[in-house]
């Protein structure tokens, strides 16, 4: 479970934009989250995602407490919450081929582990990676303006799911992106999280959307709290 | 327009280089030889640029001085870019306090003169090639330690960093993969620009008589040579050394502000996306 209990979070001191946030995210279950513009929904996200420290308020993760964000992260939640974010333009390094934004966590893996991952390992979960997400063969090998934002946005998607974290913040993921692109990224997550390996917390302008992804929708800048 | 000067400035340095190190290679002649019989003699078929007071040829000389200055300036900008950008990149990473401190013994280096800088740590290792080169680059890395800094700042904060971390990399692993590849064109037209200073500031230590001893050529030690022949009307020897410390200058140069614009390019069409 990833749970926030009481959360004050924002970027002065003394000026927090969220105040007292309850949020409950259980594995395998989608929970959206909507409110309008300037409620603090993205600083929400980074919060949960261990990007941002609370300023009153704590995160924890499967019953392990947050107590550093960002490099400062406990080592066992270092991949523990993914995140997929709205501008897929800025959300990847403009020098990498797709095939190395997938791949970059797979690398990090490798690392930390004993087993290290071959290249070859390597290139064929990037391969079932971008076959998951419907990137072509031909895409990978391509650079970031060499591509859609559509086609940009489902390699961070790849690439979020590389890490294998067990939550994931989609914040406003298909804000920027087309019907069926849409279609198609929320249903790779909506298989991920049936098959009980992830929690989601899709963020969303789309009450729409949320109505048909989420499993239950709270409201940012109204009553946060979710049931247990 | 940038491409152009790119070019004439690459063409300028390659046949500077190539005259550097062709010329006393083929001359086969010792360029530390002297030949008292033949001293002071004015450009001619047989000395194209003349002879020093000791009779040395000075078209090999100049070539010799030309190789050793840029062999020097292309090291010390070498190390200075090592040093700045490991410095700038690793304080904007760490931010806080690291950062603080290390911008402040940043400010404490340049606020003590570069030259004067220089001029204790050769003094102290006369004649020492390893002195001159530590005591360029070990006073101009900061330049190059700002830019990196400012670059890695405007960086680290951008969601692909964010996404990085979450992916599972470390502060280290950032700053390698992606902050100082983002930051070294900056740090490379840093070093380029650097070239001609570094070039410059050979030849100062060597004529004030505090770099390489006398005998060997470099385009400092030449001048210096040049300062007493001048007197008595051998202008050839100031002019030609001078010559070649000038075209290498605006070679650098010229390459340098090439690159920079260059450099600039992506962000404007990054900016258009």
């Amino acid at each position: 479970m990833l749970t926030l209990t009481g959360v004050d979070a924002g970027y002065e001191p003394g000026r927090p934009v969220l105040r007292g946030v309850d949020l409950r995210v259980a594995p395998g279950e989608v929970v959206g989250l909507s409110g309008p513009s300037g409620t603090g929904k993205t600083t929400l996200a980074r919060v949960a995602a261990l990007l941002l420290a609370p300023q009153r308020g704590t995160v924890e993760i499967d019953g392990v407490g947050a107590s550093g964000v960002r490099y400062a992260r406990d080592p066992r939640l270092r991949t523990a919450v993914g995140m997929v974010f709205q501008s897929p333009r800025r959300s990847v390094d403009a020098r990498l081929r797709l095939r190395d934004v997938i791949a970059e966590p797979l690398r990090l893996r490798g690392l930390a582990t004993a087993a290290r991952a071959g290249a070859t390992a390597r290139t064929e979960r990037v391969a079932e990676l971008a076959g998951r997400v419907g990137l072509t063969a031909d895409l990978l090998d391509r650079r970031p303006h060499e591509v859609s934002d559509g086609q940009l946005q489902r390699a961070c998607l790849a690439r979020s799911l590389a890490s294998g974290p067990r939550y994931l913040v989609c914040d406003e993921m298909t804000a920027m992106l087309d019907a069926s692109t849409t279609a198609a990224l929320v249903g790779v997550v909506g298989a991920e999280v049936r098959a009980g390996r992830l929690g989601v917390l899709a963020i969303s302008h789309d009450d729409a959307l949320l109505d048909v992804w989420a499993d239950r929708v709270v409201a940012l800048g109204a009553a946060v709290a979710g049931p247990a | 327009m940038a491409d152009r000067r790119l070019r004439a400035g690459v063409v300028l340095l390659v046949l500077l280089a190539g005259y550097a190190l062709l010329v006393p290679w083929l001359a086969g002649v010792d360029d530390r030889v002297t030949d008292f019989a033949a001293a002071r003699q004015g450009p001619s078929w047989a000395h194209l640029f003349g002879t020093d007071s000791a009779g040395r040829d000075l078209f090999v000389r100049t070539a010799a001085g030309l190789r050793v200055s840029l062999f020097i300036a292309v090291v010390c900008a070498l190390l200075s870019v090592l040093i700045g950008a490991l410095v700038g990149a690793l304080s904007a990473a760490a931010g806080g306090w690291v950062d603080r401190l290390t911008m402040r013994v940043v400010d404490g280096v340049n606020a003590v003169p570069h030259l004067l800088l220089g001029i204790v740590l050769v003094a102290l290792f006369r004649g020492s090639l390893v002195a001159i080169i530590a005591s360029i680059a070990l006073t101009h890395w900061t330049q190059v330690a700002r830019i990196v800094r400012a670059e890695v700042l405007s960086l680290r904060d951008r969601e692909h960093v964010d996404a990085a971390l979450l992916g599972g990399a470390t502060r280290w692993r950032v700053v390698r993969r992606h902050l100082l590849p983002a930051a070294l064109p900056q740090a490379l037209v840093a070093a380029v620009l650097l070239l001609p200073h570094a070039v410059w500031h050979e030849s100062t230590l060597s004529f004030l008589g505090l770099g390489l001893p006398p005998h060997a050529a470099s385009l400092g030690t030449l001048l210096q040579e040049a300062r007493s022949s001048l007197l008595l009307g051998g202008w050839w020897t100031l002019v030609f050394p001078a010559l070649g410390l000038v075209l290498a200058t605006l070679a650098v140069a010229a390459i340098g502000a090439a690159l920079r614009d260059r450099a600039a390019l992506p962000e404007r069409a990054g900016a258009q996306l």
